[in-house]
């Protein structure tokens, strides 16, 4: 039972549902990318998938467990913005995590303690291309830098889920795709499920193993409000297990898309 | 001929020009003494530069005839001594009410509504009810001091705490932080940053309750003097003693603004 299980999902508000019989599966190694308009519950959903927020119906289970009831370790985030320390330099942002797990009470190590998190978290800093900068404050990396680290920082404590918020959202094309290709690797490395938002579609379709499309199905012009959205469509896209390192190299193949 | 929003003086002139207007207020006042002088020569309202040059020595560098003490140094140490102490346990107050009511809701729920309405008790209101309680010594006056800043530093801090992007705290329990982490390697760091500016601002507050309650009891302090050297109309010694607390109010700010530099290199890259 490994892997995310959703199963008949609501999120109603007051006067408003937002998502509405939500039923998905994904496979532990599994890339998803939901899609869909502004507004239709993505970010919600993976709201709800941090813990942040309850749903109002069905459940969700990761490795056949309930999620916990607040944000845990093992599930790593990484938002569009604000989502490193600003206050820490770049090594103490990727080390902080060890920090926790290992310091209960302090939040801090030590002498030889430190220094191994310390060598960990300079072998991930240069796997990802921040080692020049592992002496700088957030404050003082470009966008794409920022969004880098707050991927190590995730990375190292290796989450069994690594979740995505528009994560690439702010930054420019070049800088873009140069983090596809980033994230592509390090998704095959670790061995970790990703859900990510975003509404950018060729991103989701360069990156992603399933591409979740989450619209209204149902409408009603007198009440926009009244009906939530759902899966509308779940594309499977088959890529070859192994390949270059870019996902320009392996043109995902799709499948017809099932329609929900 | 540009703009004169667009009109940016280099460094020479603009010291220069930050010069003038203690220049000016040094000259009018020389001026004006002087005049006073030349129709009165006991005239004890605008004492010349020599007066108070004298006062400044017989307050400051004489042992007093009846006690034997350098009454300015002495005053110094009271009043300095009562500000610290008062500061440093308004600030203790700011760093445990202020990051428990930005980060904990339920301290929040309990103590955000107290302190809301707390903080709007006027401190010198209060003043006689210290002065019955503690009595007329040291206590009233450290009480006084921290009941009069406290408030606007917890506030502070709280909204300061309450500001950090919930991005970051939701980061930082996926990264297996307990509340207690959080708290101390997230919130603390950059909330001292804040709480150090925050003591900057209630340094007037503080010595505007400082004086005052030194003004209305006590047998030392730079408040007690000035407000006794009043009775004797002694503008002579008045004057450099409220120069002389400028310049101490004027040292501890800028003093605290070097440390936060110091301490907090990231904030100065933060908001550039």
């Amino acid at each position: 039972m490994s892997g995310l299980i959703v199963r008949d999902l609501w999120m109603e508000y007051p006067g408003q549902t937002v998502l509405e019989r939500v039923n998905l599966s994904l496979g532990a190694g599994d890339f998803c990318a939901l899609v869909g308009p502004s507004g239709c519950g993505k970010t919600t959903f993976l709201r709800m998938l941090l813990s942040i927020e309850k749903p109002t119906r069905g459940e969700i289970l990761l490795d056949g467990q309930p999620l916990p009831l607040e944000p845990s370790a093992g599930r790593g985030v990484v938002f569009q913005r604000y989502s490193v320390f600003s206050h820490l330099r770049v090594i103490e942002n990727v080390m902080l995590g060890v920090e926790f797990s290992s310091a209960p009470f302090t939040g801090r190590l030590f002498g030889v303690s430190r220094r191994r998190a310390m060598e960990e978290a300079d072998l991930l800093l240069e796997a990802m291309g921040l080692h020049a900068a592992r002496d700088k404050y957030p404050a003082q990396l470009s966008g794409g830098m920022q969004q880098r680290l707050a991927l190590a920082q995730a990375l190292i404590l290796k989450p069994r889920l690594l979740l995505l918020d528009e994560p690439f959202g702010a930054l420019d094309p070049g800088t873009k795709s140069s983090m596809h290709r980033l994230l592509i690797s390090l998704w095959r490395e670790h061995d970790m499920g990703v859900v990510m938002v975003t509404h950018d579609l060729s991103e989701a379709f360069t990156l992603a193993t399933r591409v979740v499309a989450l619209d209204r199905v149902r409408t009603d012009a007198q009440a926009p409000e009244a009906f939530g959205a759902t899966v509308r469509f779940d594309i499977k896209v088959h890529r070859p297990v192994r390949a270059g390192d870019g996902p320009k190299d392996y043109p995902g193949v799709l499948s017809p898309g099932k329609r929900v | 001929m540009t703009r004169l929003i667009n009109r940016r003086p280099a460094r020479g002139p603009s010291i220069l020009l930050g010069a003038l207007p203690f220049a000016g207020a040094v000259a009018a006042y020389t001026i004006f003494s002087a005049l006073r002088y030349a129709e009165n020569p006991s005239d004890k309202l605008l004492p010349g530069l020599y007066a108070l040059s004298e006062a400044v020595v017989r307050m400051g560098f004489t042992p007093d005839v009846r006690t034997g003490q350098y009454l300015l140094w002495v005053d110094s140490g009271a009043s300095l001594r009562r500000l610290g102490l008062g500061l440093l346990s308004a600030t203790l107050l700011a760093l445990g009410f202020g990051v428990g009511t930005g980060v904990i809701p339920l301290v929040r729920a309990a103590f955000a509504p107290f302190i809301a309405v707390l903080s709007m008790i006027p401190p010198m209101a209060v003043l006689p009810i210290l002065f019955i309680s503690f009595g007329l010594g040291e206590v009233s006056k450290l009480v006084l001091i921290t009941i009069g800043v406290a408030p606007f530093m917890i506030r502070d801090l709280s909204l300061r705490a309450a500001e950090i992007p919930p991005e970051q705290l939701i980061k930082a329990q996926t990264m297996g932080a307990s509340t207690w982490q959080i708290v101390l390697r997230v919130v603390l760091p950059q909330v001292l940053q804040r709480l150090i500016d925050s003591v900057r601002l209630s340094l007037g507050p503080a010595w505007l309750f400082l004086i005052s309650a030194e003004a209305i009891a006590a047998t030392d302090g730079l408040g007690f003097r000035i407000f006794l050297m009043r009775r004797y109309l002694a503008m002579d010694v008045i004057l450099p003693y409220v120069a002389w607390i400028t310049i101490l109010a004027f040292c501890m700010d800028w003093g605290l603004g070097r440390l936060s530099r110091a301490l907090f290199p990231w904030a100065a890259l933060a908001t550039r």
